[in-house]
Parts: C-alpha cells; structure tokens; sequence
C-alpha cells in the first residue's frame, strides 16, 4: 500500500487493518508520534491527515485517505512551527510524552479557527491527556500561537 | 551505548579528582571510599575526573544521575554543577551516567526519619546528619520523595567548582600564573590578558595534578543560571517529537514483544496458542513467570496475537474484591493495630470525653499511576552481559534483580537509563522490566523491546492504597478543643521494599505522613496509623502518604473550624505554630483576597494546607455551581521551598501538582473486581482534563529550608475542593472520587 507521510511517499507492505500509529512508529520509524492508550481517549497519537487532526492508534492503514503529517513534518528543532514555536517559549512540557499530541490538534484547531476562544480550546483540546496537568501553558501558548498566526 | 560509557570505555577520561575519598563527598565525614562508577575499562593508572564532570577532547558531560520523568531533575542537576562549573548547560551533553553506589540519596532517607519535618532541635539535627551512614550503607541511587533538589544542591555545586579550580590551577601550571590571578567563563579559563584557554585543551593536564579541594561555594547574588529563568534543555525536543524516550529505542535486529500477566494471586493453568502462532510476524510465544509474552516483527502484531491466545488462570483463594479492602481498612481501626502514633499533645480522651463529640469516617480510593508513557524495557542478552534500556527511578534495584534473575554477576547488568514519559511513582517498581528480561533470555543476542498495552497497565498497576479514617473532635468557645484522627492503611514501605529488596521492620511513617506532622498548635490533638493488612499490593504515588492523609486531614480540620464558626484560613493560621508555614498561609490569603468560605449564591471557597516532604503548601480552591455540574472557577497556591533554583519549572510543578491532585479528587477511583482493577483504560479514568483544569495563581516562597516540589503541591488540593464544594452547597463529602456525590461540569 502506498502511504504520503510528510510529502513522501512509501510503499507499505502491511495488514490493511494495522493502525496508522503503528506504521508510523515500528515500520516508518517516525517515533514522534506517541502510543498512549490505543482506544482514542487520550490524543497523544494525534496526527493530521489532509489538515484534519485524526487520532492514528483509530485510522487503519487501509482507510488513510489523504496525506499524512505527523509532529516531525510539521517543523523541526532548527524551524519549528509558530505553535511548536509557542509550546517552546511557555515551556509547555513536563515529561513531555504528550506534547506531539497536544501540538498536532492544536494546529489543526488553529488552521481552521483563527483565534478560538477559551470554550472552542476546551472542547477541542479535552480530547488531549496530560498526566502532568500542563494545561495552564497549553491554553497561554494556544492563544500565543494564535495571534503568531493571524499577524503571519 | 551512552556518551560516558563510550568515554570509559575509549579511556580518554581526564581526571583532576580522584573520586575515591573524593571531591564530591569532600565535605562528607565518611571516607570509607565510594566506588569510582568510570574506573573499569580504564587504562591503569587513569583516574576519572569526579563523578559528575567528564571533559574530552570534544566536549563536557555532565552525569545526572537523578532519573528525569518531567520534574526536571535532570536539567537541575546540570544547572547546579554548571553554575560553578562556569559552563553553558545547553552546550553540554547531560546524561544519566552508570549505575554506581557513588550516587546515593541523602536527601531521601532523611525524609523518613522518625522527627518532625519542622524541627531543627539538636536531636533531629543530628539525625538528620546521621542519614548519611544508612544512606550509604543501602547506597541506594533511588529518584524520589522531592529529593533530587536538597540531595544534589551541595554535592553537585561543588563538583562543579571543584572541577572548575582544577582546570584554572592545570592553566596556572601550564602558564607561569598564580591560580588566583585566573578567572573561567563560558568553558573557557581566562588570562589575565583576556587569553581564553577551552577547558577541553586542559582536561589532559588536569587529570594529572592533585585536585583542588578548597573551593567556596557561590553565593546566589553570583549565581548565573541559578534562580533565574532559563530554558530547560530538553524543552525543544520534546516540542518537536524528537525527545526520545525508551519507548522510542530501536535496534538493528530488533523485536517486539508485549504481554499478558495474571491477575493478583493467579498463575498459568493452561494456553492455547496455536493460533496466535500462525500470525502474521509471530516470532514466539513465550512463557514468564505468571504470564504469556508473544514476540513479533512489530508492537502491533504482538499485541494483536496476545488477545488471539486464550489463557486459563489458576486463582488462588487470595481475595480478589474491593469490599475484602473496604473490610481489612475497618478490622484495622477495630483491632487497633497500631503501627504508630507520631501526635499526641494534651489529653485527648479527656478532651473528647468534655462534651459534644463530633464524629466523621472518611475514605480514599486506590488511584493508579497510568504515566502516559506505557511501561516498557528494552534488554538484550548474552552469556556474560544482560544490557538494559528502560527508564527507572531504581537502578540499583535492576542491577541486583536482574543479577539474580539471570545468574549473571552484577557486573554484567548494564543499565541505561532513558528519559521518562511520567511516572508518578509507577518507575520506582520493577515488574516490566524483569517480564522484558526473561523475554530476551528466548532470544539470546537480538534485543527485545517490550511495551506493555494500557490495559496491562492497569491491570497490573501497585496503586495508592484506599484508605479509611476516623475523626473524633471538640470544639467549644470559639476554638477547636481536641482532634483525634485514626487512619487505617496498609503499608507501601513494606510493600515496595519487599517487591524490590525486602521487607524493612519497624513502623512506616508514610501511614501517618501529612496528618501527623503538621505544624498545628490544637491543645489536645493525636493522630493514630493503623497498619492495615495488604489486600492488593500498593506503591508510593505522587506525594504517598499525604496523598490520601492531606484529604483526611485537611477535610476533618475544615469541619470542626466549621461547627466552631471560624474562618478556615484564619484558623489555620492562629493553629499554626511553625514561622515558615504561617507565612505561606498568609501569602495565601493576599495572592486570593480570602474574605471567608461565603462567595455569593451557589459560590464556594475551600482552602487547606498540608506540610509534606519538608515543604509547607496551602491552597484556595473556588467552585461555582452551574447548571451544567460543579466548576472550578480559580485555584491559588503557595508553597515554600527555601530557594527558588528554577523558577519556570518550579510554577509548572507546583501548578501540575495541584491540577494532578484535583483531577484525581474529582474523577478518579481504582475498584477491584475478579482480581483487577475494573479501570481499564483512560475512558474509565479520566483524571484532568483542560476543560476541567481552572486558572491556578502560584507563589513560591523562600524563607525555609531547600526543599523540592515534584510533590507537595499535591496533598492540599482535595481537601481544598472539598471544603470549597461544602461551602458552596453545604454538602460535606467524606469519599473520594468526588463525582460518586456530585456532578462536575
């Protein structure tokens, strides 16, 4: 099967039913993308799939229809994106591990809502778990990136 | 292989200070010397630099030895030597180092002697002191109780300034200058020309003169990263997907495998796996010690195969349900089985015996680790080596269990210890990481990683033990009379010690830990631990004992302020007699304008306070009743940790610790049924979540001793949010979760 992930292509040889999440970690290798509970409660396997912020442990490899982008496609340490740009000068992480997660729905929250309000962050971004309780700099780096975003 | 390890083994080490009777525990009494965790593999005669510092030809690294799982405690203990060491922590490498008795914890044993945490009397002063004998003797290098901060503030700063002054006197020697004419910034000594000298050209002419041992200490006016605030150094990677925990390791020739072990006090009967077999990438199933492991091509298949293998256990007449632990809590209270009684002022049963009695049971729930990184292990073995990559808070443990799990010497079990995606306390066990090891003893030479699904998480979780208490108390004129409190638990000290070493005698402070130190001034006040009998094993989670004890606490205090008609701050501070958590309380009442518990109509405030782990934090919670369930509105908080090393992180742990506490007061429960846990994945355990996490206003103070934070923030939030809730609705709720009484919006 072939497979788009951060505008390349791969030929998959895989189970069509193998989710997303473990194509990208064991086969692909990008492990920036994280397995929390493999049932869509807690978000840290979120990635983009045509913009759209999809949880990967739930898209099976056969059902991807689009291009994938996952946290290492979105930026990089030496040019991250305005809101890995965000999450960095609020100092967001604690243990970290569910910061891919957090950032992937968030962008794609931003890219489609402009500025959203606290109500808009909330339900969109209940979906994300953080054992360490980072929320308090995930709201404040949301809105920062959100104005980052809107003066481009 | 990690960065010191290839350095050791290179033999390029450089050393000025000899770590035998060295530097780093210079201002020790003790000489018996420490192992020198570098020595093997080095040629003879070459001495490591000390135990924290090594510099090569290309660079400095700096040993952290404290596990990091979010706390920071790997980027603190870099800055603290770097602040002497005169080096930009962000440029160095910072690795956790080899697994060596060098680096014990002080800090952590003093935390459980048998005085009280505010007492700096000459007896406790000098137990305090004492630790360090036991400390060393266990030489445990254990990651935990808030210590990685006290434990490493003297010796890391002055491994720093030592290693600094012995690079300054190799530049003096090599110069013709006088030590003192010498300065050192940014890895550099300078000249008094301004001529700057990389320490990594001196490393080699250092390793060759005696260390210089007369250093002082800086003090915090000079201090450059200290205090100050800084970017910790793994803030990019892990806002980039870079940050690679030991989940993310791969290895050419790799497997995965992933398990599924028996419910408490069950074994293997009989497995049917011929199917899982003939899957897809199914390498082998393989048998551990209570538990089926399949190893595969990938993570996915193996776990796909485990669910395809159908297992009968084999029950043991262990009990297996909730109520057994409801039932062992109360014969507890009922058989008196005092394991300690760390409070008892004035006459309480006289007190009590005066007038009207008033009366409460309260209990807590057992409450799961579940850090969002899955636990998990990657081990490769052969005949002589067993090689470990997991993150762990107990390397010495590893060591000694894998050594006789595998029959190999100790000096063969390699530990490499990895950054951690939370813990909470669920890494100071070692379960998964012997089930990894057994599984890499199947395919001798090919490393195996092993991850385990959420759903053995919590199957397989020690949780914090559920708890019961009683409270017995007086209040007349205005003023609380007598306060007894009894608490039944059984004991995570014995527990984890005999899962990890073995069962320690004597009474286990951790029972009492939260409600019987605390530094209030009720004139007859005593507080019981009641050992109670381990139905289901438990394990320290975040804050341990006041975990569950601050609630217990903090909840029976606010009740009797309440039938006396007083203010629960202002009675907090006219009881307290201790200077430093007086201060906190008032801070408290400026940071959140505290008028009383009365906020309008349908409006609550709650506060507590609870001293733990050295450090005393109190808190305001503000709830609002809504049409749609209880909101938390705003939350304050203010701890006081003697001095502020890092102050970003400092607020995150302080903030995170109050919302972790929140979250798990008001959603969260462990009830065990058939031998598991009836939780079985994060739908069912939600703990906090953003639309639930209110704006928290922190302050930190600095007026008592160095202390840490990973913890303390934690045990004042449920009782605040309980007595908020009382005062917003008249409900006093007496049992953890809240949401088994009332609704959260």
């Amino acid at each position: 099967m072939e497979l788009t992930v951060n505008g390349q292509r791969h030929q998959i040889d895989a189970e069509a039913g193998m989710p997303l999440l473990w194509v990208l970690r064991d086969i692909l290798g990008l492990t920036g993308t994280k397995y929390g509970c493999g049932i869509a409660q807690c978000g840290a396997c979120t990635v983009h799939i045509d913009g759209m912020a999809v949880r990967s442990c739930q898209i099976a490899l056969a059902d991807v229809g689009g291009e994938v982008t996952t946290i290492e496609g979105l930026g990089t340490p030496d040019a991250p994106h305005p809101v890995q740009q965000a999450w960095i000068d609020h100092q967001v992480a604690q243990c970290g591990y569910c910061q891919s997660g957090q950032i992937m729905s968030a962008a794609a929250m931003l890219a489609l809502q402009g500025e959203p309000d606290d109500q808009q962050i909330d339900r969109i971004m209940s979906a994300n778990l953080c054992r360490c309780a980072t929320y308090p700099r995930i709201r404040a780096a949301i809105h920062d990136a959100a104005r980052r975003l809107a003066t481009g | 292989m990690s960065r010191a390890g290839r350095i050791a083994r290179r033999g390029f080490l450089v050393g000025s200070v000899a770590i035998a009777g060295g530097v780093a525990f210079g201002a020790w009494r003790y000489t018996r010397p420490l192992p020198d965790p570098f020595a093997k593999g080095l040629p003879p005669g070459t001495e490591a630099l000390n135990p924290y510092v090594l510099i090569d030809g290309s660079g400095i690294t700096l040993i952290a030895p404290r596990a990091d799982k979010g706390q920071g405690a790997r980027w603190i203990q870099a800055a603290l030597i770097a602040d002497e060491l005169d080096i930009d922590p962000a440029g160095a490498r910072i690795e956790p180092g080899p697994v060596s008795k060098t680096y014990y914890n002080t800090a952590l044993l003093q935390e459980n002697l048998p005085v009280d945490p505010t007492d700096t009397g000459w007896l406790a002063q000098t137990l305090r002191a004492g630790s360090d004998v036991p400390a060393r003797l266990l030489g445990l290098q254990i990651t935990g109780g808030s210590s990685s901060v006290p434990d490493g503030f003297e010796k890391l700063r002055r491994a720093g300034a030592v290693a600094r002054e012995t690079l300054k006197q190799a530049a003096a020697m090599r110069e013709g200058l006088s030590r003192a004419d010498l300065r050192s910034g940014d890895g550099n000594v300078i000249l008094p020309d301004g001529q700057r000298i990389p320490y990594t050209e001196l490393a080699a002419e250092a390793a060759s003169i005696a260390p210089v041992q007369d250093v002082v200490l800086r003090a915090p006016s000079q201090w450059r990263i200290l205090g100050k605030p800084v970017q910790r150094a793994d803030i990019v990677a892990k806002s980039t997907g870079t940050q690679r925990y030991g989940i993310d390791l791969a290895f050419d020739g790799m497997l995965y495998a992933s398990v599924r072990a028996a419910p408490r006090g069950a074994s293997v009967a009989k497995v049917e796996a011929a199917a899982a077999k003939g899957m897809r990438g199914v390498h082998s199933v393989v048998p551990i010690r209570d538990g089926i492991a399949v190893v595969a091509d990938n993570t996915w298949r193996a776990m796909q195969a485990l669910q395809e293998i159908t297992i009968d256990w084999a029950f043991s007449d262990l009990p297996g349900d909730q109520q057994a632990v409801w039932d062992s809590l109360t014969a507890a209270l009922d058989a008196a089985q005092i394991d300690s009684r760390p409070r008892d002022t004035g006459d309480v049963e006289n007190a009590l015996a005066a007038g009207a009695v008033i009366e409460a049971e309260y209990r807590v729930p057992f409450l799961a680790h579940a850090p969002l990184e899955p636990m998990n292990a990657t081990v490769r073995i052969s005949d002589s080596q067993c090689e470990i990559w997991t993150g762990t808070q107990i390397p010495d443990f590893v060591v000694a269990k894998v050594a006789a799990l595998t029959g190999l010497g100790e000096d063969g079990i390699k530990v490499h210890n990895q950054m951690i995606g939370g813990s909470f306390g669920r890494r100071l066990e070692l379960d998964f990481i012997l089930q990894a090891v057994q599984i890499a003893q199947s395919v001798p030479g090919r490393p195996v990683k092993m991850i385990w699904s959420r759903e053995e998480d919590f199957a397989h979780d020690q949780p914090r033990p559920a708890q019961i208490a009683r409270g017995l108390g007086r209040v007349a004129n205005g003023r609380i009379e007598a306060l007894d409190l009894a608490i039944a638990t059984p004991s995570v000290t014995t527990s984890w010690f005999g899962r990890v070493w073995r069962a320690l005698p004597g009474p286990d402070a951790t029972i009492t830990a939260g409600a019987g130190d605390q530094p209030l001034a009720i004139p007859n006040y005593r507080v019981t631990g009641y050992r109670a009998n381990e139905v289901f094993p438990v394990s320290s989670w975040r804050s341990v004992g006041a975990s569950g004890n601050g609630f217990l606490h903090g909840s029976f205090l606010d009740e009797l302020f309440a039938a006396a008609e007083l203010d629960p701050l202002q009675g907090l501070i006219d009881l307290c007699n201790h200077d430093v958590s007086r201060r906190v309380l008032n801070e408290l009442r400026e940071i959140s304008a505290w008028t009383g518990r009365a906020a309008g109509q349908g409006r609550g405030r709650g506060v507590a306070f609870c001293l733990s782990f050295g450090v005393p934090c109190a808190q305001v919670v503000d709830v609002a009743d809504t049409p749609k369930g209880l909101r938390i509105t705003r939350a304050f908080a203010v701890a006081d940790i003697g001095t502020v090393l890092d102050p970003v992180n400092a607020e995150a742990q302080l903030s995170g610790g109050m919302l972790f506490g929140l979250g798990h007061a008001m959603n969260c429960e462990l009830t065990y049924r058939d031998h598991v846990p009836e939780q079985t994945n994060f739908h069912a355990y939600q703990a906090m979540r953003l639309h639930q996490a209110p704006e928290i206003t922190v302050r930190l103070l600095e007026n008592g001793p160095l202390r840490g934070l990973g913890e303390p923030g934690v045990p004042p939030a449920a009782p605040a949010l309980a007595n908020a809730i009382f005062a917003a609705t008249g409900q006093r709720i007496r049992e953890l979760p809240l949401s088994r009484k009332v609704r959260f919006a």
